[in-house]
């Protein structure tokens, strides 16, 4: 019982904190993203899907050669 | 207790979130006075009075901020005669990043280098560019958040309109 205030204010401390909009320069960086090749990324997701003749998990579905 | 104890996190992250962005007073509201270590003797924007101001908040590694350069540089060069004052308060956390910046996009309008986040809170800067047109008067009569080439034509129209307009006390 005396546990549980303290677990309730620890998350409470766990590192919330708002970032102003000056502070980002190093999140706008192209390799803090999560992706950093999203170009790259789509033209493997649309080859795999092609190839794979997958449907459902990608934003392209069917078969084909992948090439178009 | 795990359940309550998530819920105190995304109760605790929104107050901290929502008391760190309160929206920012009605316009039109008076421009913050806050000390500005301009190259050309203005430690304020108050030291401008008289002129329709440009504030211009940016940082060397916004692209937008990049593009917006130009722009106020031909602005202040048109308009500079009519009573226009571009004024760019720089807010990189490493001051040699703005000098760097500097070095490559030579401007004629003032750059306010230092620390300048207080500044930014007081103006209650949101995004990057944040652009506030103050009047004559010293009063913030609009705000304008990032920057698209496009978007120029609109904003000289509304320097224009500021700088047709008398001073009121």
């Amino acid at each position: 019982m005396t546990l549980r205030p303290i677990l309730l204010v620890i998350p409470l401390l766990a590192g919330c904190a708002s970032v102003e909009p000056w502070q980002r320069g190093i999140l706008a960086k192209p390799q803090m993203a999560l992706d950093p090749h999203p170009r790259r990324a789509a033209l493997l997701a649309h080859v795999r899907s092609a190839r794979e003749a997958a449907s459902g998990t990608v934003s392209k579905d069917g078969g084909g050669c992948g090439c178009d | 207790m795990i359940g309550v104890s998530r819920a105190a996190t995304w109760l605790g992250c929104a107050f901290v979130l929502s008391a760190s962005s309160l929206a920012a007073s009605p316009l039109p509201r008076p421009a913050p006075n806050c000390p500005l270590a301009l190259p050309q003797g203005h430690s304020s924007i108050g030291g401008l009075a008289g002129k329709v101001v440009y504030v211009d908040f940016w940082a060397s590694w916004c692209v937008s901020c990049l593009a917006s350069f130009p722009f106020m540089e031909q602005l202040q060069r048109e308009l500079g005669s009519k009573g226009l004052q571009v004024v760019a308060v720089n807010l990189d956390q490493k001051p040699a990043d703005a000098q760097r910046f500097l070095a490559s996009h030579r401007v004629t309008f003032p750059i306010a280098l230092g620390a300048n986040d207080s500044c930014a809170k007081q103006f209650g800067v949101g995004a990057m560019p944040s652009t506030f047109f103050v009047d004559r008067s010293g009063k913030i009569r609009a705000v304008h958040s990032g920057f698209r080439p496009g978007e120029g034509p609109a904003i000289r129209g509304l320097v224009e309109k500021l700088l047709a307009e008398p001073r009121r006390s």
